[in-house]
């Protein structure tokens, strides 16, 4: 069964990408606000896939992920990062620090099941 | 009603598409049949026959080999044909899937909360993540003052929006018309600092054919580059929700703050006088 962390600061966005994901067969979808509260989940579950947007109070995306990536006990969980920054620097520099993927908002259901999908298998 | 139409028309296309797959699928095995059933008449006369014979029925047996070649090339370049049709139309329910899912996350979320400020929130998280718009302000309606009052904005700040009059401008004329209005030049207008008078889209908040507010959009994500048909209608349908959140959110807080005043007035009224 894929545990799926989804970590977003806006509840709407949480639960968009909640009802997308829930579609992979006995997927099951864990919610963090922020960096913060998706370490704290990391400590005492075990994630197949961290999905994390950029901009959130508290622990910012890419503070998240070079935290996880320093991590032995769960620095190769996938990361794919979620986010209205467009540019391709931030892309660059979200992949530099160890994101294995990059989408930009407003998302395409099909391309982010089609990446989640080839991550899970 | 219209969506649901739109919907029994595509299930009722696919299932043409595969009637038409298993009568294609039939046909096919009919004439495979029929084919090698010659095949092994002519073997069989073949094996009975003379040199000169022989080669005729060679010949005759290669022709329609040839025949059943083609024939197949054919029906494949169809099946392929149907194929691509197939995933087109595949593609366009899964999309249509996702939108509908996207609306009644977003229809959901909107009806969740009375807390008006909660309700704005909820509508520029959904104007920026479904939608995709970078610089954007909600106007709501002043009745007595007949101007439209910037409540909430994203890009910008609240104060720098100025307050609309309405049938004033783009914006005053869509809540004066209850009419969205999307501009015909929606080139990248992002990194350009907007004229706050001239959104390049603006929709109202109607709830009926009563204009409570109006949204405007000044610009778009980079990444998001334009508006696509699919974004107009999701649009339109969002804002309706929208409105009506937004004014079933405010009647309830004035009816709080009211119910509040007349319990304060009563219980002063009970309180028994000081001697």
């Amino acid at each position: 069964m894929p545990n799926i962390l989804v970590v977003e600061d806006s509840p709407t966005m949480r639960q968009l990408i909640g009802f997308a994901i829930k579609r992979i067969p006995d997927a099951k979808v864990t919610e963090a606000s922020d960096g913060v509260d998706a370490l704290k989940k990391l400590s005492t579950q075990k994630f197949d896939i961290i999905l994390a947007d950029i901009n959130m109070p508290i622990m910012d995306g890419l503070k998240l992920v070079s935290l996880v990536r320093s991590n032995p006990s769960y620095k190769g969980v996938p990361i794919i990062m979620i986010t209205t920054e467009g540019a391709e620097e931030d892309k660059k520099k979200a992949l530099a620090i160890g994101a294995n993927a990059y989408l930009t908002k407003p998302i395409q259901t099909q391309e982010l099941m089609k990446l989640v999908t080839s991550f899970l298998s | 009603m219209e969506r649901e139409a739109g919907i029994l028309k595509k299930a009722e296309e696919f299932l043409q598409i595969f009637k038409k797959g298993e009568e294609f699928t039939k046909d096919l095995i009919k004439e495979n049949e029929r084919l090698r059933f010659r095949i092994a008449q002519l073997e069989e006369a073949i094996q009975n026959a003379g040199n000169e014979e022989k080669i005729l029925l060679y010949e005759e047996r290669i022709k329609l080999l040839d025949q059943e070649i083609s024939s197949l090339t054919e029906r494949y370049r169809k099946v392929e044909e149907e194929n691509k049709d197939f995933a087109s139309k595949y593609l366009e329910v899964e999309t249509e899937n996702n939108n509908l899912a996207n609306l009644y996350v977003a229809s959901y979320q909107l009806h969740s909360t009375l807390d008006s400020n909660e309700v704005l929130r909820i509508v520029m998280e959904i104007i920026i993540n479904l939608i995709g718009a970078e610089k954007f302000a909600i106007f709501l309606m002043d009745e007595k003052a007949n101007e439209l009052v910037p409540v909430a904005a994203e890009g910008l700040t609240v104060g720098e929006v100025p307050k609309i009059k309405l049938a004033e401008g783009i914006i005053g004329v869509v809540a004066k018309d209850g009419e969205s209005y999307f501009a015909e030049d929606m080139g990248d207008k992002s990194g350009q600092s907007p004229d706050l008078r001239k959104p390049f889209v603006c929709i109202p908040l109607k709830i009926k054919e009563h204009v409570i507010g109006v949204i405007s959009i000044y610009s778009l994500f980079v990444q998001k580059g334009v508006f696509s048909n699919i974004d107009y209608e999701l649009f339109n349908l969002l804002a309706g929700h929208a409105a009506t959140a937004i004014f079933s959110s405010r009647l309830y807080t004035q009816s709080e703050r009211k119910l509040t005043t007349i319990q304060s007035f009563l219980d002063l009224l009970k309180e028994k006088p000081k001697r």
